[in-house]
């Protein structure tokens, strides 16, 4: 008998974990925050998402299909890319938009880095970051929430024709007995007219015809549940609200006039969903624990300040772009040190990066004979227990 | 060897125009390829400016060849470039200052463009006045047609025009992006996939040419 | 393959180059090129002036239409006025004066004064806005304006130039003196979208806040400067 061998190349044992099941558990956990954003604003929303997922879907299978992208349809990553992205984009964003966004995020953010995986940024943000290059003034159209009437009819400016402007929402606005301000978001009602909104508004998207996205509550519930079933590092998003948090807060106490408190910083605009569900995405954050949180820390520092200081009136989309751009930087000076090595107990001794001593015997014998240092490698040899 | 025939000269010529494109072959010349064609009307232009700078300084170039000593020749091209692109400057103020205030800074800036500093030492240097000129009238139609095609595709999409002519109606939405810097690497990155996947496509049968050619 | 046969030749007479050839050489590529400069120059002079005279005439004619004709002055910081080159070229000899403010004065059909045009400069949003406004001495205030050169975002900044509404704000823009003629009564600011109560406020174009501010405050800026020396001159700029 002759038994067949089987050669391959590691890893020979993987565990139970797959990214398929990782990207289906985020399906998953989203569609309850997609479902809350349909309820907000009816029929558009629906067709918004629809749409953008599908333009990501059908792209992604392209490339896939045309060889230049690595990847399979089936592990769900361009649902989410799609899902993530219709969020982001105001409800009544004209659907050839969307489409528009759509495609650039998987060609330009991740089919041109080799699929998934290789990408560098969050191919959600860099759709996002295209069509508000582009379209400026179609992006910072918000329409107010819990319009009556929202499931039977679509928000004018989502069926504008292909390549052609959206039309002016003041006229419709104004038969639903609405001021053409009631769409500016929070954010932007802050930085142009210094209009603050309540902190528990805020968390529950629920009162009045405010503007905004789905509830920070439910987004930190559902991350909660990819935290604890481990599908996510808890540490990413924990960074961002903490730092983000604590620099509002600093600056709050500084001039309470000039500047809103922490609460509104936190819960309004995208930063909860950016923090739980766009900066931990894994091909595009650090992978060490220290990492993470420098990570994190930067994301939410970057956010308060373009907040702050800068003529946008939201910052985290760029904030979590230019962090990615940093995160293998951040990877590369926060790399644990190997086991054995003298960690920060030893003071006093210098240490050299990453290197794991050489047992002599792994050594030839033309190498060991000519320059070896002997006493060192004695030295740094791994302790037995 | 200094008579001709004609379809060596087209040959020549078309070396400049598509094997050799300096835009999207050769990668050169990027910077005013990115900085000035928003509109193809700029693109055009500045197509039209480096044509003539580029012409004339391998012409000069190629009549002064064996005057010119090999320590200062880089020297001598360069003061030859600047002429022309003074001149080309002085009639671009002359012809329109609208165009002149849009090209800005990247007439005079033509004195840099790698493609006639290196048509002049490549070519122009070691060449009897004909070739080079027929040499350099390819290369700056291929710089032009490439300008041509970025500076098109972005007035297209940036303002929904082409030489200024509405093509979609007043309610078209610019896509603003194409007229900001970014667009310019946008639109030179989609051409240049394309050329390549063009060059890439054929590369079964070019081999049997190439050898010939050789 | 003509380049290769010579190439080694070449070389062979070049290898020692006298440093007289070389000078002569030079010398002899600076003169031609000299001299096509110099023909450029002569023959695109006239072209090139006449140029420049049509884009400012341009300019002017846009922010006060009743102006047939220009003619440039300077205010110095001494508080007189004074006549430069005629037609309006770049002759610079008085723009040395520091603290000098240029400014046109143009003429209706019958040579009367009809308006002073003046630029003006303030950071927008990219980089500096620069505007030529209209002022009207009849009406102590500003009557048109137009973009002398900006870098704003196509879409959003530029609709300065193309925005009615926005526009409408200077066909009567209140830039009275103050009772001593040392400053505006009333500082020119731009306000937010559909805030405008005084004649001598802007309604900003929304979501293009920012850019009209820089058009308000250049304006403002050089009225401040320009005007207290100008209005009690105004008679000396007289007819053309």
């Amino acid at each position: 008998m002759i038994t067949p061998i089987e050669i391959r190349s590691a890893p020979h044992v993987t565990g139970a974990r797959t990214v398929e099941k990782i990207m289906r558990h985020v399906v998953w956990s989203l569609l309850p925050i997609c479902a809350f954003f349909v309820f907000q604003y009816g029929l558009s929303a629906l067709a918004s998402i629809a749409v953008v997922t599908a333009s990501c879907v059908l792209t992604e299978r392209f490339f896939i299909r045309s060889g230049t992208q690595a990847g399979n349809l089936g592990d769900f990553s361009a649902v989410i890319t799609g899902l993530l992205l219709a969020l982001t984009l105001p409800p009544g964003f004209p659907l050839w938009m969307g489409a528009v966004a759509g495609v650039t995020a998987i060609a330009l953010g991740k089919a041109l880095f080799g699929g998934i995986g290789f990408n560098v940024f969050n191919p959600a943000l860099i759709g996002r970051a295209f069509v508000q290059a582009a379209f400026p003034t179609a992006i910072a159209s918000y329409t107010p929430s819990f319009i009556d009437g929202r499931f039977t009819e679509f928000i004018p400016t989502s069926l504008a024709w292909p390549l052609m402007l959206p039309p002016d929402t003041a006229a419709w606005l104004a038969s639903k007995h609405l001021d053409a301000l009631a769409g500016a978001t929070p954010l932007a009602k802050w930085k142009f007219d210094g209009v603050l909104a309540g902190a528990s508004e805020l968390l529950t998207s629920l009162s009045g015809h405010m503007a905004v996205g789905p509830s920070p509550a439910l987004i930190l519930l559902c991350g909660a549940y990819l935290a604890i079933r481990r599908f996510m590092d808890w540490r990413i998003p924990a960074a961002i609200l903490g730092s983000a948090g604590l620099t509002a807060w600093i600056l709050f106490g500084l001039d309470p006039v000039r500047y809103p408190n922490p609460f509104f910083m936190l819960f309004s605009g995208g930063l909860i969903l950016g923090a739980l569900y766009m900066a931990t995405d894994m091909a595009t954050s650090p992978v060490t624990p220290k990492g993470m949180w420098v990570y994190g820390a930067l994301i939410g520092l970057l956010t308060v300040v373009i907040r702050y200081y800068s003529g946008l009136p939201e910052g985290v989309m760029y904030a979590i772009l230019i962090a990615n751009a940093a995160s293998p930087l951040i990877e590369k000076i926060t790399q644990p040190t190997p086991f054995g090595k003298p960690t920060m107990a030893g003071f006093g001794r210098k240490r050299k990066g990453a290197t794991y001593p050489l047992n002599p015997g792994y050594i030839s014998r033309e190498d060991a004979g000519a320059v070896t240092p002997k006493k060192r490698f004695l030295r740094n040899k791994p302790k037995k227990p | 060897m200094t008579t001709l025939t004609a379809p060596r000269s087209w040959d020549e010529f078309m070396e400049g125009v598509w094997r050799q494109n300096p835009l999207f072959v050769m990668v050169l010349g990027m910077c005013p390829a990115l900085a000035v064609t928003v509109s193809a009307v700029n693109a055009l232009s500045m197509g039209l400016a480096t044509t003539f700078v580029l012409t004339c300084s391998c012409l000069l170039v190629s009549l002064l060849r064996k005057l010119i000593p090999k320590e200062v020749r880089i020297a001598v091209y360069i003061v030859i470039i600047a002429t022309f692109v003074t001149v080309v400057d002085y009639a671009i103020q002359a012809i329109s200052l609208a165009l002149y205030d849009a090209l800005g800074a990247f007439i005079q800036l033509i004195v840099v463009n790698c493609i006639i500093l290196g048509r002049a030492e490549a070519h122009a240097s070691k060449n009897p006045p004909l070739p080079a000129v027929i040499n350099a009238l390819g290369m700056s139609a291929g710089f032009t047609l490439g300008l041509f095609a970025l500076g098109s595709v972005r007035e297209i999409l940036g303002a929904g025009t082409l030489f200024g002519v509405s093509l979609f109606g007043p309610n078209f939405q610019p896509w603003v992006v194409m007229l900001l810097p970014p667009g310019g690497f946008f639109v030179l990155g989609a051409w240049l996939l394309l050329f390549s996947w063009w060059a890439r496509r054929g590369l079964g049968k070019p081999v049997k040419e190439a050898v010939e050619h050789v | 393959m003509s380049g290769e046969t010579r190439q080694p030749a070449a070389m062979a007479a070049t290898q020692g180059t006298p440093t007289a050839a070389m000078i002569k050489a030079l010398g002899l590529v600076s003169a031609i090129c000299g001299l096509i400069i110099v023909g450029a120059y002569q023959s695109t002079f006239d072209a090139v002036a006449a140029n420049k005279r049509i884009a400012t005439e341009r300019a002017v004619f846009k922010v006060i239409p009743a102006a047939r004709s220009i003619a440039e002055f300077v205010a110095l910081p001494t508080g007189t006025v004074e006549k430069l080159g005629a037609g309006g070229t770049a002759n610079s000899a008085n723009n040395a004066v520091p603290g000098a403010i240029r400014f046109f004065a143009a003429y209706d059909e019958g040579g009367q004064l009809a308006g002073i045009a003046a630029e003006g400069a303030a950071k927008g949003y990219a980089d500096t806005v620069r505007i030529m406004f209209g002022y009207s001495p009849a009406c102590q205030c500003v009557v048109g304006i137009g973009v002398v050169s900006m870098r704003e975002t196509p879409g959003i900044g530029d609709k300065i130039i193309t925005d009615k509404a926005f526009l409408a704000n200077f066909t009567a823009l209140d830039t009275r003196l103050n009772a001593d003629l040392g400053a505006l009564a009333h500082e020119v600011k731009a306000v937010k979208h559909g805030a405008k109560t005084q004649p001598w406020q802007v309604d900003a174009i929304a979501g293009a806040t920012i850019t009209s501010r820089a058009v308000g405050k250049a304006i403002n800026d050089s009225a401040q400067l320009l005007l207290p020396r100008l209005v009690p001159n105004i008679d000396k700029l007289g007819k053309s």
